[in-house]
């Protein structure tokens, strides 16, 4: 009796009092959300924009900044596919099969994010450059690759290899093999397997995957940098073109191309939502 | 088809799974491979169906050496016991797999997959469910339709591997009577593996009992319930109490108690184990001869049956009889009465 009587009144209080902290956290968490992700969004609209409409087009449709999107779709185009096809296939190895040296493999397809991507575009300097490994076979032979748009692509697909496999790994090895055995004992062959087992019960890892592996290859900066020598309407990129009309004072022009970037990443983060709420509701 | 397993022994590193098994199994019957888990059970069925490579040892099917032959080529129907369905496929789709993965030259038609495929599902009483997702169906469904889908292909042997594992106690039960009645329509040879020894005691031709990787006995249920050669055996196949005792001149003592030796076991003068089940453990109000001195610790109902406690006065050991409700009651037992036991039924293995 004495017990409920003494904590009864302190529970009717506190029901009664405010929540401040709840409240409090919440608005932080809002205030801190906001100045470090809407404000700059926004900004990057608002500076593509303030000296109107026309000149934005006229930016983005100037020549070197038309060839910097194209060469961006171009690297993309190439890296996505192939880090596709060897994600996949990698993922099959590590998730499906034992075999030696499968943890050195798993480590190897995460070197690309534990490198500094800086470094990874200089790896390239090394080997290809003038004063690189195979530069003095290379100029013998006129094969440009640093500087030039094979640079790209090869910094591009380093730094975006670990994407597909990475997402795959995980979602293959909770799956087990179990269906796969299932199928080879109903008598299909090793690619029925793959293709009418193991590949559709990954499909929405695998576009997962393909949209983050995606938009980094679209967006990198650091290792592309390294390798482009930033020649206009060359080898420049969107991301390194915007630093170099940014670098120019040219700043309307410059957040013209990032909101490029930046509708990017928007359109990246739907598409994002949509494929993992369909995932999740696939898998209820 | 007949079924041969040859000297077969599989390690999994330092973890002998399988060592040296003999086995044949008959044509058409239904044999239970029964064990406690890691003893070696699942690995001989994988074994026989060539998802493992014996590190010594054949498999023979039907006088043929299959041991070679690749999973795909042993036209064996699986059962996982996690079903392993097709997570993305409907239900149809799934028991369809075996026959759309056919060569183009042996593969039917699309009426004709469409007919077996019903025809499957009928079989497995579940003919309504053909659009549905595995995720959809209940855990008995599952196990149905993976059954289906492994008699698709028209297999020579079917392997189950726990098919009732993952059960609960109702549909279990249910699912191996059907099982029973469905081998006694197809006639498939068959064999499955179970870790309940009452699954393999109901449902089975014959029981091949395992144990670390070894066969302690092999023979039809009766036979391994009523005659385990082996002290695993009768321990694994049901509840036990067991006295450490002697042999001495066609009398077996434990303590001062003295129990006769069974005729037919072949014991020397020597230290012996005296197993008794529960049930066989019988409760006297009155002193005879040959019957042992107890004090009742406790006693709980279990349905129909009540167990009993029984302490021994000479040692303090505890022996558990196992009464039915009636022969309870007219007994009057209550905590710390004195009663006497006798074995109505026991078994004597060498303790050597």
């Amino acid at each position: 009796m004495t017990t409920a009587a003494l904590h009864l009144p302190s529970r009717i209080t506190r029901r009664k009092a405010i929540p401040w902290a709840p409240i409090a956290l919440t608005t932080l968490a809002l205030a801190y959300l906001a100045l470090l992700l809407l404000v700059p969004l926004a900004a990057v609209f608002v500076e593509a924009l303030r000296k109107g409409a026309a000149y934005y087009f006229r930016a983005i449709a100037e020549p070197d900044a038309w060839s910097a999107i194209k060469l961006t779709l171009l690297a993309a185009g190439i890296a996505v596919p192939l880090n596709l096809i060897f994600g996949v296939a990698a993922a099959w190895a590590i998730a499906k099969f034992d075999f030696r040296g499968k943890t050195l493999l798993i480590s190897l397809i995460d070197l690309p994010f534990s490198v500094s991507p800086v470094i990874a575009g200089l790896i390239y300097i090394l080997l290809f450059g003038l004063q690189g490994w195979f530069g003095t076979w290379l100029s013998d032979h006129d094969i440009r690759i640093v500087f030039a748009v094979p640079g790209i692509v090869l910094a591009t697909m380093f730094v975006t290899f670990p994407f597909v496999a990475r997402e795959l790994i995980p979602l293959m090895q909770a799956q087990g093999r179990e269906e796969e055995e299932a199928a080879v004992v109903l008598g299909a062959k090793g690619w029925q397997t793959f293709w009418r087992v193991t590949l559709p019960n990954v499909k929405w890892g695998v576009l997962y995957g393909v949209i983050l592996c995606n938009a980094r290859a679209m967006g990198e900066f650091g290792a592309v940098s390294v390798v482009s020598g930033h020649i206009r309407g060359e080898t420049n990129t969107l991301p390194l073109h915007v630093e170099i009309l940014y670098n120019e004072y040219n700043f309307a022009a410059a957040f013209a191309c990032a909101s490029l970037l930046a509708f990017l990443a928007l359109v990246t983060l739907v598409i994002k939502a949509v494929v993992e709420h369909r995932y999740l509701k696939e898998r209820k | 088809m007949s079924i041969q397993v040859q000297n077969v022994s599989k390690r999994f590193g330092n973890f002998v799974a399988l060592d040296n098994v003999e086995l044949t199994i008959e044509p058409g019957e239904l044999v239970a491979l029964l064990g406690p888990s890691g003893s070696g059970k699942t690995t001989l069925l994988r074994v026989i169906a060539g998802l493992e490579i014996p590190d010594t040892g054949r498999v023979w099917f039907n006088g043929e050496d299959a041991t070679g032959k690749h999973v795909r080529e042993r036209h064996v129907g699986f059962v996982f016991q996690h079903y392993a369905l097709f997570r993305h496929m409907t239900v149809f789709e799934n028991v369809a797999f075996g026959l759309r993965v056919k060569p183009r030259k042996e593969r039917p038609n699309k009426e004709q997959i469409r007919e077996k495929v019903q025809g499957l599902l009928k079989l497995v009483q579940l003919d309504w469910l053909g659009d549905r997702y595995p995720n959809q169906l209940s855990g008995g469904q599952r196990q149905r339709i993976a059954l289906a889908r492994a008699l698709a292909v028209e297999p020579q042997v079917l392997l189950l591997d726990e098919p009732f594992g993952a059960l609960d106690a109702r549909v279990r039960k249910e699912l191996r009577a059907w099982l029973r009645r469905l081998h006694d329509e197809i006639h498939l040879t068959s064999v499955f593996v179970t870790h309940d020894q009452e699954e393999a005691l109901e449902v089975a031709d014959r029981i091949v009992v395992f144990n670390h990787g070894k066969i302690e006995q092999i023979g039809v249920p009766d036979e391994v319930y009523n005659h385990p050669v082996t002290p695993f055996v009768y321990q694994f196949l049901g509840e036990f109490n067991q006295f450490h005792g002697r042999v001495d001149g066609g009398l077996a003592t434990v303590g001062d108690w003295t129990v006769p030796v069974p005729a037919g076991a072949k014991l020397g003068d020597d230290a012996a184990l005296i197993y008794v089940r529960p049930h066989d453990v019988e409760i006297l109000r009155e002193k005879t001869a040959g019957a042992l001195k107890t004090v009742v610790k406790d006693f709980f109902a279990l349905g129909p049956r009540v167990r009993v406690e029984l302490k021994r006065v000479d040692n303090d050991e505890t022996i558990q009889a196992d009464l039915g409700k009636d022969r309870f009651l007219d007994l009057h037992i209550g905590v710390g009465d004195e009663v006497y036991v006798r074995l109505r039924r026991h078994r004597l293995f060498s303790a050597a």
